[in-house]
This record gives structure tokens, sequence and C-alpha cells, in this order.
């Protein structure tokens, strides 16, 4: 069994953690503080890609990102870069649908918080920036933990949007997901079981992982 | 060592209006919730920013908006003690009260100082658990350690007790007392427990949707409160409106009786405290039936309606120590409203 795959699955759904992280909680921060109206506005567009069809997720990533379309056209002729059908193209796709979901998490995590600790900070003279790492962050840990733990976990299983924009290149661009279509699809049952095993298995560990996090959160 | 504030801040349906000064001493904000008192502190504070005025504390200039100054809440050092302590959940007892020290002291120094205010105030033991794990008034005592240590110019203390359970209440609010005398500049008390503010206040503002009604000596604000909404909040639950009849006759609507008192041109409402009724003849004496009697643990309460009086009038209220209402005791009973008992209201 080559598992490829499964290490390109992982890296695809690390790489946009990662850079989700840090772009929801900005996006979720700011956000919260704005205007209302501002507020309802943001959140409808930035919540989008959590409702619609991963397919139609993927066909507007296409139309931007493509060889002859215009982004896709202007890193390729400035660059020499194909931005689709590379490993690193799933992760535009796996990042854009897990954005709203990291989004959320932390709004949600961000407005429970107290303001009153903030302003209680001030008055006692800290820095806005000592405030904002050392008693909002923690206060929003644990949302703002799950909501990681769940934009990986989506990542894992993204299937719609990347294979229209990676497509399926054994050991180039094949994920778990994409691989265990591609089993099916030429009916080798067995390894696709094994397969669908294998991701049974790390989305159960990445579930219980949240659920032991909450757990020890709410001990605190 | 003053505090000179006059601000105004609109807001939807409400605007807050208050001037008062205070100078090493602790004056008391009454009124009911809603009226602006909180909003004050946090003007105060530059939480909030007012859309107009001054405010000075030991002539420095925190807020003006015509000079277009609004220094920032790090700036103007003041202590600001928020209704639920406002402690930071995630940090020790001891982290929350060296956060206090941040802005003057360095490393070492910082948790000697930090050490130093909560040894003062009895929690030094507490100082590696979580502010989860404290009582209310061990919450209460590290929420002032923290201010202590900030060494701010005025303490301002919001709601302070209403958090605690009543028995805890009274003994947080004597500890509080020697805290503030202890720091000996001027103290900011907001409340709406008039027992409360006269123990502990030496200056009384009342406030009423947003406007300062009455401010002054505790003494004097209490015994003439001013105002109907005053007279309320000082705890006076007799209140009626008046018809002038001349000079010296008011016909108290409410209770339906005419009462004879040297009336104050602008005056057009009554209060009698529950303790002011005398029994007995004396000035403006009638005899009443007796509506309800209410027995509180250590006293009774009494109402009365007036002979004289229409069946729809509101009873006044006498309260007295349970002896005597034993020996007093009847369907019927003469009393008394001596005119120096008797407070003369505005609105």
């Amino acid at each position: 069994m080559d598992l490829y795959p499964l290490w390109n699955s992982l890296r695809i759904a690390g790489i946009s953690t990662a850079v989700i992280f840090f772009l929801g909680i900005l996006a979720a921060y700011y956000i919260a503080k704005g205007p209302r109206w501002l507020k309802g506005v943001l959140d409808v567009i930035l919540t989008l890609p959590l409702v619609l069809p991963p397919t139609v997720v993927g066909f507007l990533l296409l139309r931007m990102l493509g060889p002859r379309r215009p982004l896709g056209a202007f890193f390729l002729e400035r660059f020499g870069l194909r931005l689709t059908m590379t490993w690193w193209s799933a992760i535009f796709a796996t990042a854009v649908v897990i954005f709203p979901l990291m989004y959320r998490t932390c709004r949600g995590a961000f407005e429970s918080f107290d303001e009153t600790l903030a302003d209680a900070g001030k008055t006692l003279g800290l820095s806005n920036t000592y405030i904002f790492w050392r008693v909002r962050m923690p206060a929003c840990r644990p949302g703002i933990l799950a909501g990681t733990v769940l934009s990986f976990a989506r990542a894992l299983g993204e299937y719609g949007a990347t294979s229209m924009i990676a497509g399926y290149t054994p050991g180039r661009t094949a994920t778990i997901s994409t691989t265990v279509y591609q089993l099916w699809r030429t009916n080798d049952d067995g390894l696709a079981l094994r397969w669908v095993l294998v991701n049974v298995a790390i989305s159960f560990a990445v579930l219980l992982a949240v659920n032991l996090l909450e757990k020890r959160e709410r001990r605190r | 060592m003053a505090l000179k504030v006059d601000i105004e801040k609109k807001f939807k349906g409400f605007c807050l209006r208050v001037a008062f000064e205070a100078e090493n001493e602790t004056l008391a904000l009454l009124g009911a919730s809603g009226c602006g008192k909180s909003m004050t502190l946090r003007c105060i504070a530059g939480i909030e920013r007012p859309d107009r005025g001054r405010i000075l504390l030991d002539g420095v200039t925190l807020f003006d908006s015509e000079k277009r100054i609004n220094l920032p809440p790090q700036q103007r050092r003041v202590g600001l003690m928020f209704q639920h302590y406002a402690l930071f959940p995630q940090m020790t007892v001891g982290k929350n009260v060296a956060c206090g020290a941040q802005r003057s002291l360095r490393g070492k120094e910082k948790e000697r100082a930090a050490e130093e205010a909560m040894r003062a105030l009895g929690i030094l033991e507490l100082k590696d658990r979580l502010p989860s794990q404290l009582s209310g008034g061990q919450q209460q005592r590290a929420a002032l350690a923290r201010i202590l240590v900030s060494d701010p110019k005025i303490l301002m203390l919001d709601e302070p007790f209403s958090a605690l359970d009543s028995h805890l209440r009274f003994r947080m609010e004597q500890e509080t007392r020697q805290v503030i005398r202890r720091f000996g500049k001027t103290v900011l008390l907001v409340s709406h427990d008039r027992d409360e503010v006269y123990r502990m206040a030496d200056k009384v503002a009342i406030l009423r949707e947003g406007q300062v009604e009455r401010i002054g000596p505790r003494d004097e604000v209490f015994s003439d409160p001013g105002t109907r909404a005053g007279c309320v909040l000082t705890g006076c639950k007799n209140v009626s409106s008046i018809r002038r009849i001349d000079a010296s006759h008011a016909l108290a609507l409410d209770w339906g009786v005419t009462l004879t008192l040297p009336l104050r041109p602008d005056t057009d409402a009554l209060g009698i405290r529950m303790h002011a009724v005398r029994p007995g003849e004396g000035e403006n004496t009638f005899r009443c039936r007796v509506a309800e009697v209410i027995e509180n643990p250590f006293s009774f309460t009494v109402m009365l309606r007036p002979l004289t009086a229409p069946e729809n009038a509101v009873p006044i209220g006498w309260e007295m120590e349970k002896p005597v209402w034993k020996q007093l005791r009847a369907e019927e009973i003469t009393v008394h409203l001596p005119v120096d008992g008797i407070l003369q209201l505005k609105g």
C-alpha cells in the first residue's frame, strides 16, 4: 500500500489549517469589534463556502486560478507557476472550505468574551497588546482550539473542490479522499476499504481530541 | 487631590449629564439601576468617551472635548473596581495582583509590591489559586489588592457588594471602609443601597435619568432629599402628591388628609419616613384605623388609614420596635405627624 495519499492529505490539511488559523482569528477579532451592519454583510460572504456545494467552490476557484483565467494566467506568465493540478493546489480548495469553520468558532469565542476584563486591564495600565495575548486569547482558547481541530478534520476530508482543482494523479496530487473514489471506481474495493479505515481512524482520533480538550477546558 | 467632572453623553432615549466635584472624601452616587451611575464611572476611567465636557483629576486633564484631550485609560491612573471584580480567570490571584503593578514596577519589585498588597488584605496564602476557586469576599479582596497596587489617584467602586451574599456583605463593607481609610484619597462609590451609602459616604449625589438631582453632605441629603426620587432612594416609603390649599395647608392626595405645615413655594409632594410617625396627639393629629400589621424580624410596620380619608386612600406606614407595638396594639389608634419629620419634595 503506497502511503503517499496519507502524507499528502496530512500536509495539505496541516498547511491550510495553519494559514486559516491566523486568517480566521484576525477576521473574527476585527469583525466581532465592527459595527453590526458590517458584521451582517461580511458574515454572509465569509460563511458562504460553508453552505455552497464543494463543486461550486471548485468551479469558482478554477474560474480564478485556471491557467487561462485572470489570476492563473498572471502567475503563469510572470513566474511560470501553474496554480492548478499540483499537490499544493488543493490547499486553495481546503483553505476556502475550512475558513468559515475557523472564523465562526473564533467569532463565537470572541463575542462571548467578557469585555469588562479588557476594560479592567486598561484601567490597570496594561497595554492593549498585553491584554490581547494574556487576557483575551487565554479566555477564548477553548473556542479557538475547537475551531482549529474541526478545520483540520474538515480539510482532511475535503473532496469536491480538491478533485476539481488538483485532480487525481497517483503519487502527485492523490489524497485519501480522491484515492478512495478512484479505487472504488476501478473496482479495487479491498484497497478502497483499507483507505476508508485509515480515514475513519484519523477522524476518530481528531474528534476524540476535541472532546478531551473541551473536557479539560471545562474543568479549569 | 480633587476630581472635577462635568460631562454629557447622549444615548438612544437617554442623556447623561452630570457635574460634581469630590476632594479627599467618599462621594456616593446613589440611583436606581439604569440612571447612569456606572456609565459615569466608565467615562472617568476612560472606557467610555463622553460627547462633551471635562474631567480633571488632581489638576491633570483626563478629558476635555474642547481641547480635544482624551487620555487613554492606561494613562489616567484611575482605579475602577467592577461589579463582578473582573479578575482575569486564567491567571492565579498572585499574577492578577501583579498585573496591577505592571505600569510602575519591574520584575522582583513588582512581585514584592503584589505580595505586600495581598498581605494587607489577608489573601497572601491564596496567591496560587485561580479566581474561580475563591469565595466572593476573597475575590473582592483580590480585586481591591490589584487596584491598590497600581497606585491609583482615585478609587471607584461600582456596586461593590451587590455580587455578595448578604451575610458576607456586612463584613466586606467593614473591610472596604478600612481600605478607604488607609487609601486616604478621593473615593467614588456607586450604589442603589441607601444603608450602604449612609454607612460609607461623606457626601451623596442622587442621580436620576442621567442627571444629578441633589448633591451635598450625607446628612443634609438624607434629611432633606429634595426630590421625590431622592426621597425614595434614601429609603422613605411614604410619599404623597399634594394640592396646595394655602401657604400652610396642603391636601395630601394619596393619603387623603390635609396637613398643616409651612410649605415651601415649590413643594409638590411630601414624604414621611416610617420612623417619623409619632403616637398620641401633636402636630397633624389623626385618628387612624390599622389596615395591616407587617411583622419584620426586629420591628413592626403598621399601615394606618386616617378615619377621615376615603377608602381607596394609600395607607401611611409606621415602623417601630416590637415592644412598642406590643404595648400600643389596637384596631384604632391616634398618631401625629411632626412637621420637622415631613420631607418637602419636588417632582
